[in-house]
């Protein structure tokens, strides 16, 4: 039951919902929305209604177009072709000063909060109350603690952000969208920070706000939480909308091929692991995040030659300085790390890389992974410049690197003009396949992956997918990062999970569920 | 074409700032036109034009070369004025002493000395910057001030109040702060003799410039430096020695400012006074970004500050405009330079794409 | 980033430092005290250290520093780096000369608040300059403010006129029973006009700065200006007016040392003040009285080499006696710029996502 059509047709199975569409007026409509960016058609003849107390949801893969239709819509952006229809009347918004005056709100996918600020001066931030000409930050914060308590949306007016976890800083930016009065609100990927039963109490939140009468834009690529708190689901793929539906009328394949266009695998196929000895050895691991705070206390973890450990937990729980600690970029205040029995606490990355044997995906590609100032060939002797064939007696050898680049990308499928190009230049897959194809492509035992598939389309995902499994087939110790619990459930063999800088549990796939590890991630144990 | 393309912005920078310098001088009552004359008539006109040129010329290579190393490590090296002062002072203190050394091995010396000197000073900031997180630019600065202090003091003739005279002053010179000449051995040979006066260090300072490019281009070395110039967490991430690799870069830049003060001093003024200012390591800055970092255009654009420099005089004998709207040009000049976009708007050049020669320095106070 | 962490240790070593400075100041009074009313005046090293004539040199050289500090403030709680306060400075210092001179025959008062609207207006436009090549022409901020300071020193020699003199200069003026006060009142309440507009400018800044709408505005922009942006405040034209506000500060500094201090112009003559008054500004943690703190510091140093010169009392050459402040500068520097915490966003170009 599914349109695949380019311009959707207003048609749906279920009843009840044909009949709200007969008679209720739309609070918000975008008529034929087209918006291009120079050389990129992000949105293209986009046509879609909103209505009153309903949820829609958005769904599309990274680079569909899901974000820029939504700025436009907010006011970030203006439509280069199409209208756009508030309670009727016709709106042209500049800035998000008149989307919010329309009543629009946006929680944003990266949050729009100021860390050094209190909760208070971020919720009135462009709204102020002022008194006498200074800051009613009083009366701010009765506004505050008003909301919080009828929306059941519980922050701490005089908290400092970035004293808060970023649950609680989602519910301010919930709290700062009804701050402002709206009754349109978007949320731009708001699951992806959350633990499974933070997002029920999300899901709770949005039903709660739907029956007291606001209309709601969720943006996502996940099926399973589109099919559950959805009333309808709008599809975006390439910039198009390619169909509208009802969660009654499809099934998680269904809105997964309209998505991408193809039949997808949603698992990785992979055998069951034949774990050889211990390669990575992490015994009591202690270091302090950038602004010295303790960010591991006390990590002890084992990986093995032919697994794959993958470490869960909630963006910022000390998975990032456990990876740097591990490669030689951070320091660790306590502590060993042993690979291959050698012992290589706080050695530089080279004595790591070299005398490991380990090869190390970061988990922010543009800043640690290329330099987006090189050509392609250049980024794929980022870390082997000095060695022979590329580097003789201290002058570097261009022909040799040429020749190795032409070979990677060739070999991994990095889509590139040339190996000439500018690394920046490339689409956020491709640049992620120039990071694997580098750090893949060398003598491994250990292998240390974070975040792989970050902002990166489903054909590379998958493709990334792959390639750990069968370095993991190779006997190489793998340890994956990731805040997708879906990722980590697709490849791990154990699942360690990270709480406050520990490691509060390890299981065994066979044994994980996303509840289990939804509440080991809050900190949950037994 | 891409050659063109890179002398392009320079070029069209250069022609807006005489002609904003024009628009300046139109409107304080001079001529500009008169003006420019004479600049011409002083950097071309005759042979000991063309000498004066490249007199000028022989510091700002070096000096811009020096800030121009430290850029590429994403560096900001305003301290080559301080650095040339003291390796100026350390090659003097050389070059005055050693009586009755052969040229041979004093000569190399007192050049010597005068790059250790600088390296030593350039050093400080590097180390302050990797050990405290201090930003180069202020402690540059800073040094600079205490290097012009303590160079003052080497050549004190001494106070009123029972201080002692500084080590190398000259006590013939009686009340006048300043040091005995250089001795014979260390002076740098005429390459044309008076009345032109052109010295070796100028084939000196383009032989630097050569091995400049090589080191930063052809060497593993100076991939390192780039990369950490140009994004210094991958630099960390691909196993560079970062820090090693700051304080090199400084340290190198400040070499090459001394190298510049000691070939000033033994090839041209053959003493030090206090009055001699590390002037050229400011102008360091706007030649280097003039000739984008490269060692070609550092080298193209000392020659045309050069000529500026060496046209000023002439220029205000003959027309009667202050040699200090030079200043005001070189300072357009670098404004220009560092701002493609405003090229782009006076020539209406929507062609030059718009990140085009666009300097970029590690930002921030955070020494990362 | 998260709450199982507690205040960071930031906060905790910048409280510190803010007692130890209390502390100082506290000390540094008593003494004062002690030494200007009672005979250890007689003591020539102490009479150096803490005379009264030592603490007015003091407030005197640190009012271009503070000043100077508060332009950075300014500037960078928006988002703007800027090391061209020197540049400014000289320009503000070259604008209040320029047009003193021409105003020489006007009433004394009359002209030289004529030079001070010079200094604001000159200090401005460079102000305007740099946020200019910074926002619309995307410059490098450290290279932008490079520009400014070699633009103004060249066009300050070039439009100098060498004979030219302005006559008169601000005097003190005495507040009526506060100047009584023993020690304090005379170091305090005897001042030039230009003193106490920016000791009250740091108390007007501190004020705006934390609990107005625009100093809530500001330090959004500079921490984070797409959450500004998100909510419909306008990044650059916050950036453009701090920065040319910035400028007026910068460019009354150089008014007072003019219109106040030195009552002429001199090629060159703001040396080094305004990088010192950006080190205040990042040794005070971008906070209006920490930059107060770190100004009257380096005002110390710099009363300090004049009184040792002055005195006579050692026979270290007075070149070594001179680089005090600037040493002093660099160790202030080195000890606590890893400690502070400069605005997030800043030297960044914010590109507004607005098409």
């Amino acid at each position: 039951m599914l349109d695949e059509t380019s311009t959707p047709l207003l048609f749906y199975s279920s009843p009840k919902l044909e009949e709200r569409i007969l008679n209720d007026q739309p609070v918000l409509q975008v008529n034929s929305i087209t918006k291009r960016f120079p050389g990129v058609v992000a949105n293209e003849d986009v046509s879609l209604a909103l209505y009153p107390g309903e949820i829609l949801a958005l769904l599309g893969e990274n680079g569909a177009g899901k974000s820029t239709l939504m700025n436009v819509i907010y006011g970030l952006y203006q439509p280069s072709e199409g209208e756009i229809f508030v309670k009727g009347q016709p709106v042209s918004m500049n800035s998000p000063r008149d989307a919010i005056a329309l009543g629009i709100g946006m929680v944003h996918q990266h949050f729009q909060l100021v860390p050094v600020m209190t909760v208070a001066e971020n919720i009135m931030l462009g709204s102020e109350s002022v008194k006498n000409g200074l800051l009613d930050t009083r009366a701010v914060a009765r506004r505050i603690t008003e909301l919080s308590e009828r929306y059941n949306l519980a922050v701490d007016p005089y908290a400092v952000i970035e004293d808060l976890p970023v649950g609680v800083r989602q519910r301010v930016e919930i709290v700062k969208a009804l701050y402002r009065n709206v009754d349109i609100l978007i949320l731009d990927e708001p699951t992806a920070v959350l633990t499974p039963q933070e997002i029920d109490g999300l899901f709770e939140v949005m039903n709660l706000l739907k029956s007291q009468g606001h209309s709601i834009i969720f943006i996502t690529h996940k099926l399973k939480e589109v099919l559950r708190v959805a009333d309808r689901i709008a599809v975006l793929r390439d910039g198009k909308l390619v169909g509208q539906t009802t969660p009654h009328d499809s099934t998680e394949a269904e809105l997964a091929a309209m998505m991408v266009g193809r039949e997808v695998i949603l698992t990785v196929d992979k055998t069951a692991a034949h774990p050889g000895a211990a390669v990575l050895e992490i015994d009591g691991v202690a270091a302090r995040d950038d602004l010295g705070q303790p960010a591991l206390r006390g990590v002890s973890l084992a990986v093995h030659a032919g697994e794959i450990v993958g470490v869960a937990g909630v963006q910022g729980n000390g998975q990032t300085e456990l990876v740097e600690v591990l490669t030689g970029l951070r320091h660790a205040d306590g502590g060993h790390i042993r690979i291959n029995g050698q012992e290589l606490t706080n050695a530089s990355p080279r004595q790591i890389t070299d005398a490991g044997q380990m090869s190390h995906v970061p988990e922010d590609r543009h800043a640690y992974g290329m330099v987006a100032s090189y050509d392609v060939a250049h980024n794929m002797v980022l870390n082997s410049y000095y060695r022979p064939p590329f580097a003789r007696a201290g002058v570097i050898n261009e022909p040799a690197i040429h020749q190795y680049a032409t070979q990677l990308v060739a070999e991994f499928d990095v889509r590139t003009p040339s190996v000439d190009a500018l690394a920046g230049s490339l689409s956020g897959g491709n640049q992620q396949k120039m990071v694997v194809a580098r750090e893949f492509s060398r003598p491994l035992k250990l292998l240390v992956v974070a975040q792989p598939t970050r902002g990166i389309d489903v054909g590379s995902i998958e493709f990334i997918h792959n390639q750990i499994v069968s370095k993991r087939d190779e006997g190489v110790a793998v340890l994956v990062v990731s805040s997708e619990l879906d990722e980590i459930m697709a490849l791990s063999d154990r699942i360690a999970v990270m709480y406050k800088g520990e490691i509060i549990d390890i299981v065994p796939r066979s044994q994980a569920t996303r509840e289990g590890l939804g509440l080991l991630m809050a900190g949950v144990k037994d | 074409m891409r050659i063109f393309r890179s002398l392009l912005i320079p070029v069209l920078a250069l022609l807006a700032a005489l002609l904003t310098g024009a628009i300046v001088m139109l409107i304080f009552g001079d001529n500009p036109l008169k003006a420019y004359q004479g600049l011409f008539a002083g950097a071309f006109g005759d042979g000991r034009a063309w000498a004066t040129t490249i007199r000028k010329m022989t510091p700002l290579i070096l000096t811009g070369l020096s800030v121009a190393y430290a850029f590429k490590a994403g560096l900001l090296n305003i301290g080559a004025s301080g650095q040339f002062i003291f390796g100026t002072v350390c090659s003097v203190a050389v070059g005055i002493s050693m009586e009755g050394m052969p040229m041979l091995i004093h000569l190399p010396l007192a050049i010597g000395a005068g790059i250790v000197g600088g390296m030593f000073w350039g050093a400080i900031p590097g180390l302050l910057k990797v050990y405290t997180g201090a930003h180069e630019v202020i402690v540059t600065i800073m040094l600079n001030y205490v290097a012009s202090l303590f160079a003052g003091w080497t050549v004190y003739a001494g106070g009123t109040q029972g201080q002692t005279p500084g080590p190398l002053w000259d006590p013939t010179a009686g009340a006048i702060s300043e040091t005995p000449d250089v001795l014979a051995s260390a002076q740098i040979p005429w390459m044309f003799g008076p009345p032109y006066r052109v010295h070796w260090g100028v084939v000196l300072a383009l032989l630097v410039a050569v091995l400049f490019w090589w080191l930063i281009y052809k060497s593993i070395f100076g991939f390192e430096l780039r990369t950490v110039g140009q994004n210094i967490k991958a630099a960390r991430y691909a196993g560079i020695a970062v820090n090693r690799t700051i304080i090199l870069a400084m340290t190198i830049a400040g070499g090459l400012a001394g190298l510049a003060g000691a070939i000033e001093t033994l090839g041209l003024n053959h003493k030090f006074a206090p009055e001699f200012s590390g002037a050229v390591g400011f102008d360091g800055i706007t030649v280097a970004l003039l000739g984008q970092t490269h060692p070609l255009g550092v080298v193209l654009a000392a020659f045309m500050f050069g000529a500026l420099d060496g046209g000023a005089s002439r220029m205000q004998f003959e027309s009667g405009v202050a040699a200090d709207i030079i200043q005001v040009i070189q300072a357009l000049v670098l404004a220009f330079v560092a701002a493609p976009m405003i090229i782009r708007s006076i020539f209406r050049a929507r062609w030059l794409s718009e990140a085009e020669g666009q300097a970029t320095l590690t930002t921030g106070w955070g020494g990362n | 980033m998260e709450g199982w962490k507690g205040a960071s240790v930031n906060q905790l070593v910048w409280k510190r430092t803010q007692l130890i400075s209390i502390v100082v100041i506290a000390l540094l009074l008593l003494m004062a005290i002690l030494v200007n009313t009672t005979a250890l005046r007689q003591q020539t090293w102490l009479r150096v250290l803490f005379g009264i004539s030592a603490l007015n040199f003091m407030l005197r050289a640190s009012v271009p520093l503070i000043l100077g500090a508060l332009s950075g403030i300014l500037c960078e709680r928006s988002g703007i780096i800027n090391i061209g306060i020197e540049g400014m400075m000289l320009a503000g210092a070259f604008g209040a000369f320029f047009f003193k001179v021409q105003t020489n025959s006007w009433p004394l008062l009359a002209s030289l608040m004529v030079g001070v609207l010079a200094a604001l207006l000159v200090g401005g436009l460079m102000g305007f300059l740099h946020a200019l090549f910074s926002i619309r022409y995307r410059m490098d901020q450290i290279i932008s403010g490079t520009v400014i300071i070699v633009l103004a020193t060249g066009i300050t020699s070039y439009l100098f006129d060498r004979d030219a003199v302005a006559q008169g200069k601000f005097g003190e003026i005495r507040i009526p029973l506060l100047a009584d006060i023993p020690v304090i009142g005379n170091v305090l309440f005897n001042n030039p006009p230009i003193t106490y507009l920016a000791l009250i400018l740091v108390v007007v800044l501190h004020v705006a700065i934390f609990y107005t709408r625009w100093g809530l505005r500001t330090r959004a922009v500079g921490e984070h200006p797409s959450a500004a942006d998100t909510v419909g405040i306008n990044v650059n034209r916050f950036r453009y007016l701090n920065t040319t506000l910035g400028g007026m500060l910068a460019g009354l500094a150089g008014g007072f040392l003019v219109l106040e201090a030195v009552g002429q112009f001199q090629e060159g003559m703001t040396a080094g003040r305004g990088f010192i008054a950006l080190a205040a500004m990042i040794f005070g943690n971008w906070n209006p009285f920490g930059a107060l703190a770190a100004a009257l510091l380096f005002g110390y140093t710099q009363a300090l080499q004049n009184e040792l010169l002055l005195a006579g009392v050692t026979t270290i050459p007075r070149q070594f006696v001179s680089m005090l402040p600037y040493v002093v500068t660099i160790v202030a520097v080195a000890g606590f710029v890893g400690r502070v915490r400069p605005p997030a966003a800043e030297g960044k170009v914010y590109e507004t996502e607005a098409h």
